[in-house]
């Protein structure tokens, strides 16, 4: 296991948390459930349940989750691409649930989204200029004329897609991925708006100009103080470019903390596997070797804890009872029984200590791991 | 805290190749082709895993397929050999060789697991049976049943549970049939196991459990492996040696951890800093500026220089080759292309040479 950092990182030129500060864009206990086709089936997928999410002016919140844990269900949600069957979604504390044309525009001229793929979401017959045009018009009314080539060249500039004059009658395919991937960020900066929802942004970009992608992000995070919500499966750029963590598994949020704490040491069992199954080659020997299992189906998931069956703590406990996100340090929250104060909880130990063997069980080997913190502010 | 681990490909023999690619030029079209592998050559030795490493579109896919001859039109091999090594000596030339003999030699002495592995599979047949036929294919003599056995074996060997065999592949997870896929590469006991981004669509907890698999199986089969992938990380874990595409060349080719501690072109350099760290310091990450290059129009030089931060005059007009590092003390058997190596072929072009900057040249 790698020693806490003794020097502490430069802190991501965030905003200071102001207290007392309301959320820009909140959801709580979102609850989404798919319907299973079939004849006579009343069988749903349990893709989000359960999930609270606050996104502040000017920070980043990052989710993180494998392929299917419901990170981009979220995002979906959130720009209400599709009705939530429970829970809320407030704007600024207000019920945020639109019905109709009309509404949906004036939600979405507030809560932009880019989406992963700026192959696909680009329409390929147009040119940067209408594109871009199209967005100005929409959201903030009738500009003409100098006006109108003002707000491009600004649009453009601050995608750093600069001289704009080079790129402002482009078609996408004249474009490489990050450019157009800045297209769409600026398409989505067009409204102005004050959450941007990021759903894998740089997963189908070359790796050599994701960090740029990135940076702008943070860049137009820091001057223009939107509140972005990152979805990624990457963990380690979760860490570079949010300020807080989500990690998500099966459709709940099993971890919440600031990126650094919650990937220097993560509480969460799953979590821990997570960041310690990424490849690292500074060290080889940290490393979550001998893991088994995959994620459960959502459509009869695990009772309990959904992470238990995989869970080399599991108890049953675990596997009867679902665990609340309890408080785990200052603004972090695990949901893992691990940390309740209850006398049947499970007794957590090392991750790397316990795929070294062999998940089980077993009370015998986990008595013989390190003993679980115990928390005075668990709930 | 680990120390510095011992490079993994130097216990094994400095030279005992089992493949050999020679010049290996492809060109996409017909009438004003895209050279998008320009004069390739590269090595693999016995028991060795090579990792294969670039942006999308550097080439790396189209080498292994150039490699095993199944590159698809409008691809064209222009030129080259690939030599082939058996385990008792005889060698052969996969590009030379006739169809009967390339059909009798593709899965038996080279087999790949594709990028859409997990799409590659026949959804309508089980997966016993489609390993099966893979060796039925090759063995004429094999009756169905001993297939079908060692087919759960198969399963068995890369960790699922082989009464699964008689699933369709819709009811296996993304991992497993990529463990399927692996399994059936494994079904005629290979020589050389080309894997091309074979956890990309995976998760990281999915992709180690395959990546610890395949290092495992590599240890009791001892076959060579050539792994591409674009996440350079994962092959400094896993690769004994790494090779560097950037634009349809290598341009360097260096045993893991001398990659990973001691990169010597600009660009190896700049993609071990695209990827931001999960521990140790955070840092501002800058990535490469600008974007690849257009394959079909390509600068004359170094294809690289535009993004390049070490570029000079040379570089414009003189193509680098791969040449031993201008570092003393370097393991003499990497090279790197890059003309800062290579103040001999900068001052035969009539420019003057410019040092090695400090940042590749680290000890």
């Amino acid at each position: 296991m790698s020693a806490p950092q003794p020097t502490p990182p430069p802190a991501p030129a965030a905003r200071p948390p102001v207290d007392g500060e309301a959320p820009v864009l909140q959801a709580v206990r979102m609850q989404k459930h798919f319907p299973v086709r079939g004849f006579r089936s009343h069988d749903v997928v349990h893709a989000v349940d359960d999930v609270d999410i606050d996104l502040y002016r000017g920070r980043v919140v990052a989710l993180v989750g494998e392929s299917g844990s419901g990170k981009s269900t979220i995002a979906r949600l959130l720009a209400q691409l599709m009705p939530v069957t429970g829970g809320q979604i407030l704007l600024h504390g207000e019920d945020a649930s639109v019905k109709g044309r009309r509404a949906f525009r004036k939600y979405v001229s507030r809560v932009q989204m880019i989406f992963q793929d700026p192959f696909g979401s680009l329409n390929p017959i147009h040119t940067v200029r209408y594109m871009l045009t199209r967005s100005l018009r929409i959201h903030r009314g009738r500009l003409r004329g100098t006006e109108m080539e003002a707000a491009l060249e600004e649009l453009l500039t601050r995608v750093q897609l600069t001289p704009p004059s080079r790129y402002i009658d482009k078609f996408p395919h004249e474009l490489s991925g990050g450019q157009r991937q800045r297209v769409a960020i600026a398409r989505a900066l067009a409204a102005e708006p004050e959450v941007l929802l990021a759903d894998e942004p740089i997963s189908m970009l070359d790796v050599s100009i994701r960090l740029g992608i990135l940076n702008l992000l943070r860049d137009l995070r820091d001057r223009l103080h939107i509140a972005i919500l990152y979805i990624t499966h990457d963990i380690a750029s979760a860490r570079y470019f949010a300020d807080r963590t989500m990690v998500m598994y099966a459709g709940r949020v099993v971890e919440s903390g600031d990126s650094e704490s919650v990937t220097q040491d993560p509480k969460h069992p799953y979590t821990q596997l997570l960041v310690r199954s990424a490849p690292d080659p500074d060290d080889l020997d940290a490393r979550a070797r001998g893991a088994r299992g995959e994620a459960p189906s959502l459509v009869r998931p695990p009772t309990g804890c959904r992470f238990n069956p995989r869970c080399p703590f599991a108890t049953d406990l675990c596997r009867t009872e679902t665990p609340p996100l309890l408080a785990v340090g200052e603004g972090r929250q695990a949901a893992c029984w691990g940390y309740s104060d209850r006398a049947d909880r499970p007794v957590l130990g090392s991750v790397l200590d316990a795929y070294g063997e062999r998940p089980s069980a077993d009370d015998e080997l986990l008595r013989a791991v390190a003993a679980a913190p115990t928390k005075e502010d668990d709930r | 805290m680990s120390a510095l681990p011992e490079p993994r490909g130097s216990a094994r023999p400095a030279h005992d190749p089992v493949l050999e690619i020679k010049n290996l030029s492809v060109d996409y079209g017909y009438d004003d082709p895209t050279h998008v592998l320009r004069q390739i050559s590269l090595t693999l030795n016995r028991g060795e895993v090579l990792g294969l490493a670039g942006e999308s579109g550097c080439g790396k896919s189209t080498l292994a397929y150039a490699a095993t001859r199944l590159l698809p039109p409008p691809g064209l091999i222009t030129g080259g050999e690939v030599i082939f090594t058996d385990r008792d000596g005889g060698k052969s030339d996969i590009l030379a060789l006739n169809d009967k003999d390339l059909r009798a030699s593709r899965w038996q002495d080279m087999a790949i697991v594709f990028q859409g592995a997990m799409n590659s599979l026949n959804p309508v047949f089980r997966i016993g049976r489609q390993i099966a036929d893979a060796i039925t294919a090759h063995e004429p003599a094999t009756t169905k049943k001993d297939a079908l056995a060692r087919a759960a074996d198969l399963l068995d060997l890369v960790g699922i549970n082989p009464d699964r065999a008689r699933d369709f592949p819709h009811q296996l997870s993304g991992g497993m049939r990529q463990r399927v896929m692996i399994a059936m590469a494994l079904a005629l006991d290979p020589q050389v196991l080309i894997m091309d981004e074979p956890t990309t669509a995976l998760d990281v907890v999915m992709q180690r459990q395959i990546v610890e698999q395949i290092a495992d199986l590599r240890d009791r089969l001892g076959f060579s492996v050539i792994f591409i992938t674009h996440d350079v990380s994962l092959l400094i874990e896993i690769a004994d040696r790494i090779a560097i595409m950037y634009a349809g060349e290598i341009v360097e080719d260096a045993v893991a951890q001398d990659v990973y501690r001691r990169p010597r072109h600009p660009y190896s350099d700049g993609l071990l800093h695209s990827f931001p760290p999960l521990r140790g310091a955070r840092r501002e990450l800058g990535g490469i500026p600008g974007s690849p290059p257009d394959m079909a129009n390509l600068p004359t030089g170094c294809p690289f220089r535009d993004r390049c931060a070490f570029a000079f005059d040379a570089c414009a007009h003189i193509t680098p080759e791969l040449v031993t590092p201008a570092v003393p003390g370097d393991d003499p058997r990497r090279s790197v292309a890059c003309l800062r190596h290579d103040p001999a072929r900068v001052a035969a072009g009539g420019f003057a040479p410019v040092p090695v900057p400090d940042q590749l040249a680290l000890r």
